[in-house]
């Protein structure tokens, strides 16, 4: 008999700030010894509501509070670094991928004030009026995590998605979902308001269509999609015109374009007069 | 449904009493038959087929040009691509020299552009003369200095051309949108092969000439004619690496499928249903002049047109009643007079939907008000129209009708203006009309659409980012923005 019986995590969906199982009751055994929600149609259409529902509120919140709230990610995750060295697989290189999704988290917070002074215009019109070009948030946006590295390649999307004020729905790795999941804990104790950010398990042939060809879903970034996967997504986004984050055979890195690929450029003219 | 008549028409027969001032055609030379310009000379197609362009003002033979069919298609993409190498390679400056030449032989041949524009197209020459031709002129002088400022642009990304860009453009503003697409892309260091609408293909072709007398080395830029087929071809041609579309949002989407998986960079501009929002504090004589140059402009044939007018409800009797007098004022006409408001429809087919859509508004119950004018006999014609007592489940409320019909809602709160001006899957443009500074901002913010007029609409000019947010479209034209499709970067 063991002297101490440990106390088992259910490992749940995190959809509109809270932990709760597929509404299908389906789970999926990625390893002998964990029980992971797989989630339904009805869980993705679930958790795009509640983002929609969120975007207001956090595309309106100050750049500075935005960048607040994800720093206090990157506080949390550092956190439980060793949790999560463990959950990878420990050694040093999982050791790597918890610093580098921790760094991403604290790169794309400094971004959210800084962005629309890099990325944004003023425009010297041929005429009286003040013209100038500023990066939005594009709205609710769906990311697809890869399998590799589990961690980090989704903390390296979800971060840029959430600095540019979007609200996300993402999917995490079939394979390997249990960072992602865990990961679900730093951002609920992180002060997104809920709904702003979703992580979904369960099978990818089973919520990607879906998410692909959801209506009121504004982006796709499906670098973590396979070649048939990508070409599957982008006809169904089609349906309404999404913008579609293509993988370009590298790891994801930390660059701006992260952020500006899943914002909108509005322009304002002004007449200039007395 | 009524057409309400106005009590006084004096003032509107008035206004109807100009003497007619055409405008020359006699320096005008179109030929009898246009072939494709394909690596820097017009070329018979392959296809052995050519269509008509008429003049919808007079539905008389202006021309017969072209059609590209799928050898034709692989020649100019040939060429595009033959050019790729050495155009993408040529220094800089020398890059946007050629450009800047481009963009004053177009100053230079203003006058010529204009009447063709006008004869092939439909629109009244004070639009052609004053908007588009100076505007295509201004878009490859902006540009051609970019080609050798790219590095300044882009710091620490090493900008590289893409290769061969596929163009298909709408028959709105033909050359404008030609100048829109292949201006940046050539300082990108692209060459291009470009679709004029089946409708317009007439600027184009004489761009094709101007090409050629700026020397311009063959191949950078190829021009070919068709229609739907055409464009279909030269977006899923293999070789093309960038597709950049302007159009409906119905043909986008269709593209949008068809590059799936291809790899291909992608760029849309698509249709639009702006909401025009003018506040109780307007100043509402200008409001009229925004709103009438927001949706009778180019016959409202404009993506970004300001189709729903969201008027706040104390000052709706007063604004409609200003308003329907100035369209009262309105000429329509000879596209080719100076004194021409309102030219011709630019086809049959877009006369039949703008007639089809209008009938819907008055089954569904919205009141109509047109101003007494006369149509002339032969063309195609609308007059301009203003819908009242539109409700948001109308289809003349949420369908992109793209023509001089305007429809009217009302609201009492900017928060109700806000929740009507975005319930639309378009988000291209929008206008507010307000003389508050802090609420003007507060609007700009709240609206989901690309580019946002206060208290002016409908302008534009190549240092301005151009484009949509949702089904209107993505990517950017127009501004620094604009050369971001048109490049690599790290």
């Amino acid at each position: 008999m063991p002297d101490r019986v440990e106390v088992r995590k259910t490992y749940k969906l995190y959809l509109g700030g809270e932990f709760v199982r597929s509404e299908s009751g389906r789970s999926y055994q990625p390893a002998a010894d964990v029980n992971i929600p797989r989630g339904s149609r009805k869980d993705l259409r679930d958790a795009v509501r509640v983002a929609r529902g969120a975007f207001a509120g956090w595309a309106g919140k100050t750049a500075m509070n935005r960048g607040q709230v994800l720093y206090r990610a990157a506080e949390m995750l550092d956190g439980r670094r060793q949790q999560f060295i463990a959950e990878l697989g420990g050694g040093r290189r999982a050791g790597r991928e918890v610093d580098a999704a921790v760094e991403a988290f604290i790169w794309y917070a400094g971004w959210t004030d800084k962005l629309a002074q890099v990325a944004g215009t003023v425009n010297p019109v041929a005429g009286p009026y003040f013209n100038f070009t500023i990066p939005e948030p594009t709205g609710v946006v769906g990311v697809v995590a890869p399998d590799e590295p589990a961690l980090a390649g989704l903390v390296l999307r979800i971060a840029p998605a959430l600095a540019g004020g979007n609200t996300v729905v993402a999917l995490a790795s079939e394979k390997s979902p249990l960072p992602a999941l865990t990961l679900g804990e730093v951002l609920a104790t992180s002060d997104f308001p809920p709904g702003v950010v979703n992580v979904l398990t369960g099978f990818r042939k089973e919520l990607l269509p879906w998410l692909a060809s959801h209506m009121d879903v504004n982006a796709i970034d499906a670098s973590g999609c396979s070649r048939e996967e990508l070409t599957a997504v982008e006809e169904a986004a089609a349906a309404n015109v999404k913008r579609v984050v293509k993988p370009n055979g590298r790891r994801a890195r930390l660059t701006p374009q992260a952020v500006t690929d899943l914002m909108e450029m509005k322009t304002v003219w002004h007449p200039i007069g007395v | 449904m009524a057409l309400t008549k106005r009590r006084d028409t004096a003032l509107a027969k008035q206004s109807f009493d100009y003497a007619p001032a055409p405008e020359a055609v006699d320096h005008v030379k179109i030929a009898d038959r246009y072939g494709l310009f394909i690596g820097g000379k017009f070329v018979e197609p392959k296809s052995g087929k050519h269509f008509p362009t008429i003049n919808p003002a007079t539905e008389a033979v202006l021309s017969h040009v072209a059609e590209a069919l799928a050898a034709d298609v692989d020649r100019a993409v040939e060429a595009a691509s033959r050019a790729q190498q050495s155009w993408g390679r040529l220094s800089p400056s020398r890059r946007a020299r050629y450009i800047l030449r481009i963009s004053r032989i177009l100053q230079e041949r203003a006058r010529e552009l204009a009447v063709v524009e006008t004869m092939d197209g439909g629109k009244p020459i004070k639009e052609s003369r004053d908007v588009d031709i100076p505007l295509a002129a201004a878009h490859f002088f902006y540009y051609g200095g970019w080609a050798d400022k790219l590095e300044w642009a882009f710091p620490n990304r090493s900008p590289r051309p893409i290769g061969v860009c596929g163009q298909v453009i709408p028959w709105n503003f033909p050359l404008l949108m030609l100048a829109w697409k292949i201006a940046p892309a050539l300082a990108a260091g692209n060459t291009v092969v470009l679709k004029p609408a089946e409708t317009t293909p007439l600027t184009a072709l004489l761009f094709a000439e101007i090409c050629q007398q700026a020397e311009l080395p063959p191949g950078v830029v190829n021009i070919i004619t068709g229609a739907g087929k055409t464009g279909s071809l030269l977006v899923q041609h293999p070789d093309v690496r960038k597709v950049a579309f302007t159009g409906s949002t119905e043909v986008g989407k269709l593209i949008q499928r068809s590059t799936a998986g291809s790899g291909k960079r992608l760029t849309l501009e698509l249709g639009g249903k702006a909401a025009n929002v003018v506040f109780d504090d307007a100043p509402l004589d200008q409001a009229v002049e925004g709103i009438v140059n927001g949706i009778y402009f180019n016959q409202g044939h404009v993506c970004c047109a300001g189709s729903r007018l969201l008027v706040q409800e104390s000052v709706a009797g007063a604004l409609l009643e200003k308003l329907r007098r100035r369209v009262d004022t309105l000429r329509l006409g000879d596209p080719l007079d100076k004194n021409t408001d309102i030219g011709a429809i630019n086809s049959k087919a877009q006369l039949e939907k703008i007639e089809g859509l209008v009938e819907s508004g008055r089954e569904e119950g919205a009141e109509i008000y047109q101003p007494p004018c006369e149509l002339p006999a032969k063309g195609f014609w609308f007059p301009p129209t203003i819908f009242t007592g539109v409700s948001q489940s109308h289809r003349i409320a949420r369908e992109e009708i793209f023509g001089p019909v305007l429809s009217v809602l009302t609201f009492r709160t900017p928060a109700e203006a806000v929740e009507k001006a975005n319930n639309t899957p378009y988000g291209l443009s929008a206008g507010v009309w307000t003389e508050k500074g802090s609420r003007i901002l507060w609007m700009t913010q709240q609206l989901r659409a690309g580019v946002v007029w206060a208290n002016t609409y409908n302008r534009f000019d190549p240092t301005s980012p151009f484009g949509g947010y949702k089904e209107s479209g993505f990517g950017r034209e127009g501004g620094l923005h604009g050369l971001i499709p048109y490049l690599e970067l790290n």
